[in-house]
């Protein structure tokens, strides 16, 4: 038996140039607000960009855009929604807003299926949020996508950088690129990670502060492209437009 | 045309499937489609009516629904999927990404959400009959 799905792939993304996954290895980093405003940003720079939330289980970044009463086109497939300029796609459209229970199996296939269904227009940059770690989504990515590129996010504790040193030795092992390291909720003026990403041959992509105010702006773009967090992404943006 | 997308990944398998194996027409592709997935039958046979390459012209397109049997993990309980018990909002969202039944579905006997999808997911090739 043979799952036509995988063919077909290759030519669904074949009209997008930069295919970045925003990665981590641990869950709570803040991945999910960076690969939106990151969306975002690349978007206000008159970019074409796409953002694909592939955390299946836990689904967020519709709650940081505000998404609501939306739904994907269907015509030969899927075509996701316009969405404050990007191009949005995300299983909440499927699941509404109850649990997936999903085993890494089941999420291989979820994830293979709107792969191979989701037609993606000319886009210069598709962000994928990923789930933590380097489980299924991970390598399913890395099997299926040609030329993907991954930005980690760490935040401060040596708990989250360990978990990133091990995302980064597999992608290094695996010759896939690392545009760099993006260190999130910083809390103090210490160089440590940044030494250490340094010393690891990655580069350091900046130093985004601790912000209490994040969590009142969550589900309104405009609050939160006028952060201190955003103004940290517009900084780090030039870093994807060399790519 | 969610079948459309599935037609044109059937059409991209088979295709790459004759080159690698130097067939100059294929003769007949027997499809496997899952009950769960609820494809058309009748649109999928349409697209791929449509989509036909210059191999595949004379090709004979057999289709098969498969039942979609489910099996609990907690229980070992096992059932068949049932599209009739559904909203038809939820029985959509399971066509477009079948693994979506964890979170409408749970197993009749002991409630968890934890089950396989044994059989009937969606489509698949069974076999490739082609002329070198």
């Amino acid at each position: 038996m043979i799952d036509p799905r995988i063919s077909i792939i290759d030519s669904r993304l074949k009209k997008v140039n930069n295919i970045i996954a925003v990665s981590s290895g641990k869950g709570g980093v803040g991945k999910s607000l960076v690969a939106s405003t990151l969306a975002l940003t690349l978007a206000k720079r008159d970019y074409k960009v796409g953002l694909f939330d592939l955390d299946f289980t836990s689904p967020s970044t519709h709650l940081i855009l505000g998404i609501r009463e939306t739904w994907p086109k269907e015509e030969k497939g899927i075509v996701p929604p316009e969405v404050y300029g990007l191009k949005y796609m995300s299983i909440i459209y499927y699941s509404g807003n109850k649990p997936s229970p999903l085993r890494g199996t089941e999420i291989s296939n979820a994830l293979v299926e709107l792969l191979a269904i989701t037609r993606w227009e000319n886009l210069d940059f598709l962000v994928i949020d990923m789930p933590p770690g380097i489980g299924d989504a991970t390598l399913d990515l890395l099997r299926l996508v040609k030329d993907i590129k991954f930005l980690i996010v760490t935040t401060s504790s040596r708990l989250a950088f360990e978990t990133v040193k091990k995302l980064a030795i597999l992608l290094k092992k695996l010759e896939i690129k690392i545009i760099g390291v993006i260190e999130n909720m910083k809390m103090d003026d210490s160089d440590f990670i940044k030494d250490q990403i340094e010393e690891f041959g990655l580069s350091f992509l900046g130093k985004i502060p601790f912000d209490n105010r994040i969590e009142k702006v969550i589900g309104n773009v405009d609050m939160l492209l006028a952060t201190v967090f955003a103004k940290k992404i517009r900084d780090i943006a030039p870093h994807l437009e060399k790519l | 045309m969610h079948e459309w997308a599935l037609a044109e990944a059937v059409i991209s398998t088979v295709s790459q499937i004759a080159e690698k194996e130097g067939f100059k027409q294929i003769i007949e592709v027997k499809i496997k489609v899952g009950e769960l997935q609820q494809v058309e039958l009748e649109i999928l046979e349409y697209a791929l009516s449509q989509l036909k390459t210059e191999k595949l012209e004379k090709t004979k397109f057999t289709m098969e629904k498969t039942k979609a049997k489910l099996k609990c993990r907690v229980c070992n309980h096992e059932w068949f999927f049932n599209r009739k018990k559904l909203s038809e909002k939820t029985a959509e969202a399971i066509h477009f990404v079948p693994e979506i039944v964890h979170t409408y579905i749970q197993c009749p006997k002991c409630g968890s959400p934890d089950f396989d999808i044994q059989e009937g997911r969606g489509v698949w090739l069974e076999s490739i009959k082609g002329v070198k």
